[in-house]
């Protein structure tokens, strides 16, 4: 902007530029302009602030954490549901494990099925360990995290673990 | 002693305003007087505060039923419908979960007239969703949005966008196994960004999805937060922003001179049938003033005002009809079918199917391919390419007819068949082969998410829209073709929702053929 403004601006015989020269940019002009934009940065802030109230800091769900106690006579592959919970946990000839029963779709329910594991909603099928067979689920069931032995086991729904951590059994 | 003889003259005056007092309070609502003449019909709207969005007088040739159909005004009556029952409904429900459920029942069993008025309340916004769409299919197809009307049409759609939000967030209220789904499936979908962030491993630093379904939400599932911010959006924040878009929507109408009409209209009407009211009724020593500068061509700018009449009464009693139908309608509908209402929300089974009410179908069958781009990629590209028309359109002739623009109604027929038909071709190729997931398991999700049906079809009427232009060397011939494929499209895959899909989404010819379950 300078450079383009050189020619207007005459110079005293010192290199000073006198008081009576045309400024780069108007006095008005200029003060106007940083109102302007100290305006609209307020107001971005402002709004900014403001959505940080309905951005929950504390979410209202209950515990996840849960003891289940799977049945001897759980066949190998099949999945066990504790009621009331949104997990299966398979028994399988490695070991057990527990995957989360909620679609990584859009979060219907799926239900264990001969294949593994279908998901009502739009479709998406699943392999008895999660991984997807088909439809539009982008990837596979979490595992969820368990500890415990012998069919007595505690289960955190709210942590996930790498597919594969089977507990052995 | 003047007291005396002034109090009883003063009483006489004090009974005699008495009463006058409604004869003169309904002269002074009404300040021109009785529209009978040319200057108190054009009084009777412009001191009107709710009826001075309108010009005083009105083209004969808006007046024509096939110039709207009244389809704005009908959108706007079934609003109406909507805020009155609403604020009814609003007297006993209760937003908190399972007493939101309870309280639906009362509404529907015990309190009087409950069931009636809610089910005016959700046929009059079925009636909304409809008479929206249509009124802008009519503004399309007569070229209405363009110059100077482009921004008018940028408002509609978000109207329109408006409009769904309210169908949307409406739903999730009656606390039922429809809502709780349809609930969890719209935050997800609001998640979905993920689909792509997760795929690049970029989520724990750059998390949209995650956001917009927590501030939508308030939780990571769907509960007591979550219903009170959708009863908050329902009856609060979104009719407060459609009703400030819907002045700016019909203040612009009015300036950008009233409704497009082609330039000839004048000569094309027929004179006014005698039984009409007469063009002028005094001696116009003065016609009445431009009280403003309005931009295009108005019927005042540049020609006299002889194919116009008075909009008290023509145009009022018009829309007055338009009211009276509407209302019919939706009370008829209420009448006749009621508003579902499904058992209790379960978090443990959903509903199988789970579906939408039948305006999101379509897009329920496209989230069946990819959840972020039938979600939110396909929705966003529709609404943009849709904004952008009047932009790209800058061609004048026809402005104001039907199907106006090169290629005409031949063109419109032939777009017909070719968003029918690949549509149904695209939609019978993954019913009966699957995908790429089918095809190379394996595949990697971002390929599934960039190219699936959804956008395939999208990609197609792109093309087509794009050869059109080339072919009729016109925008809006290109605006033609992509317009009637997208309401093409929008239909084909409501009613492949609607009607054959079944339990897991799958494929039926009928629901008889469903497997029990």
């Amino acid at each position: 902007m300078c450079d383009r403004l050189e020619g207007l601006v005459t110079s005293t015989p010192t290199g000073r530029r006198s008081r009576l020269d045309p400024e780069p940019i108007p006095r008005r002009d200029f003060l106007g302009l940083s109102s302007t934009f100290t305006a609209a940065a307020a107001l971005l802030f402002a709004t900014v602030g403001m959505l940080r109230l309905p951005k929950a800091a504390v979410l209202p769900v209950p515990a996840r954490k849960f003891r289940v106690t799977v049945p001897e006579t759980l066949p190998l592959g099949a999945a066990f549901q504790p009621p009331g919970r949104n997990v299966a946990v398979v028994r399988d000839a490695d070991g057990v494990f527990a995957v989360s029963l909620i679609c990584t779709h859009l979060g219907c329910i799926v239900k264990p099925s001969a294949t593994g594991f279908d998901c009502p909603c739009h479709g998406s099928k699943f392999a008895p360990d999660g991984s997807v067979t088909h439809g539009p689920a982008p990837v596979a069931l979490n595992w969820i995290e368990m500890a415990g032995a012998d069919g007595e086991y505690t289960v955190d729904e709210s942590v996930t673990v790498a597919q594969g951590t089977r507990i052995n059994a | 002693m003047s007291v005396g003889t002034a109090a009883p003259q003063g009483l006489r005056t004090f009974w005699e305003n008495l009463r006058r007092a409604p004869e003169r309070f309904r002269a002074s609502m009404f300040r021109g007087g009785a529209p009978t003449s040319d200057r108190t019909r054009s009084s009777f709207v412009f001191g009107n505060v709710f009826l001075h969005l309108h010009a005083v007088r009105t083209h004969r040739w808006s007046l024509r039923w096939a110039a709207t159909w009244g389809l704005g005004i009908a959108s706007l009556a079934a609003f109406l419908l909507t805020v009155i029952t609403g604020v009814l409904l609003m007297f006993y429900y209760k937003p908190y979960p399972s007493v939101a459920y309870d309280s639906m029942k009362d509404i529907h069993f015990v309190v009087p007239t409950g069931r009636f008025i809610r089910n005016i309340h959700r046929w009059a916004g079925n009636v909304m969703v409809v008479t929206v769409i249509l009124h802008m299919a009519r503004v399309f197809f007569t070229a209405a949005y363009r110059a100077p009307r482009e921004y008018n049409w940028v408002i509609g759609l978000i109207l329109l966008v408006v409009t769904l939000g309210l169908a949307f967030t409406g739903y999730l209220l009656p606390w039922d196994q429809l809502a709780y789904w349809a609930i969890t499936i719209g935050a997800n979908i609001a998640q979905s960004p993920r689909e792509v962030t997760d795929a690049l491993s970029i989520t724990p630093y750059f998390d949209p999805g995650g956001l917009q379904k927590l501030l939508l939400l308030g939780s990571t599932e769907v509960g007591e937060e979550a219903l009170i911010r959708f009863y908050l959006l329902h009856v609060m924040v979104l009719p407060i922003a459609l009703l400030m878009l819907l002045a700016v929507h019909f203040w612009r109408v009015r300036k950008d001179g009233g409704l497009a009409k082609p330039a000839d209209a004048d000569e094309r009407l027929p004179p006014p049938d005698i039984h009409e009211y007469p063009v002028f009724t005094e001696e116009p020593h003065k016609t009445y003033q431009i009280a403003a500068v309005v931009k295009g061509t108005s019927p005042s700018v540049g020609h006299g005002p002889e194919q116009t009449v008075p909009s008290m009464p023509h145009l009022f009693y018009a829309e007055a009809g338009v009211f009276m139908l509407t209302a019919a309608l939706s009370v008829a509908l209420a009448l006749w079918i009621d508003a579902p209402l499904k058992e209790l929300a379960n978090p443990l089974v959903p509903e199988n199917p789970a579906k939408a009410p039948w305006y999101f179908l379509g897009l329920q069958e496209l989230v069946a391919f990819s959840a972020f781009m039938g979600g939110i990629g396909i929705p966003s590209i529709v609404i943009l390419g849709l904004a952008l028309i009047p932009f790209l359109d800058r061609e004048t002739t026809g402005t104001g007819d039907w199907f106006a623009g090169p290629g005409g109604q031949a063109l419109v027929r032939q777009a017909l068949l070719v968003g029918t038909l690949s549509a149904l071709a695209v939609e019978a190729l993954v019913i009966n082969f699957g995908w790429l997931r089918e095809w190379f398991p394996g595949v990697p999700q971002l390929v599934v998410t960039a190219v699936n049906p959804g956008t395939v079809i999208t990609a197609i009427y792109a093309a087509y829209s794009m050869w059109l232009v080339k072919r009729f060397n016109s925008a809006r011939a290109g605006a033609m073709g992509l317009f009637t494929c997208f309401l093409c499209g929008f239909v084909i895959l409501t009613a492949i929702g609607t009607y054959f899909r079944g339990p897991n989404w799958e494929f039926f010819w009928s629901p008889s053929q469903w497997p029990g379950h």
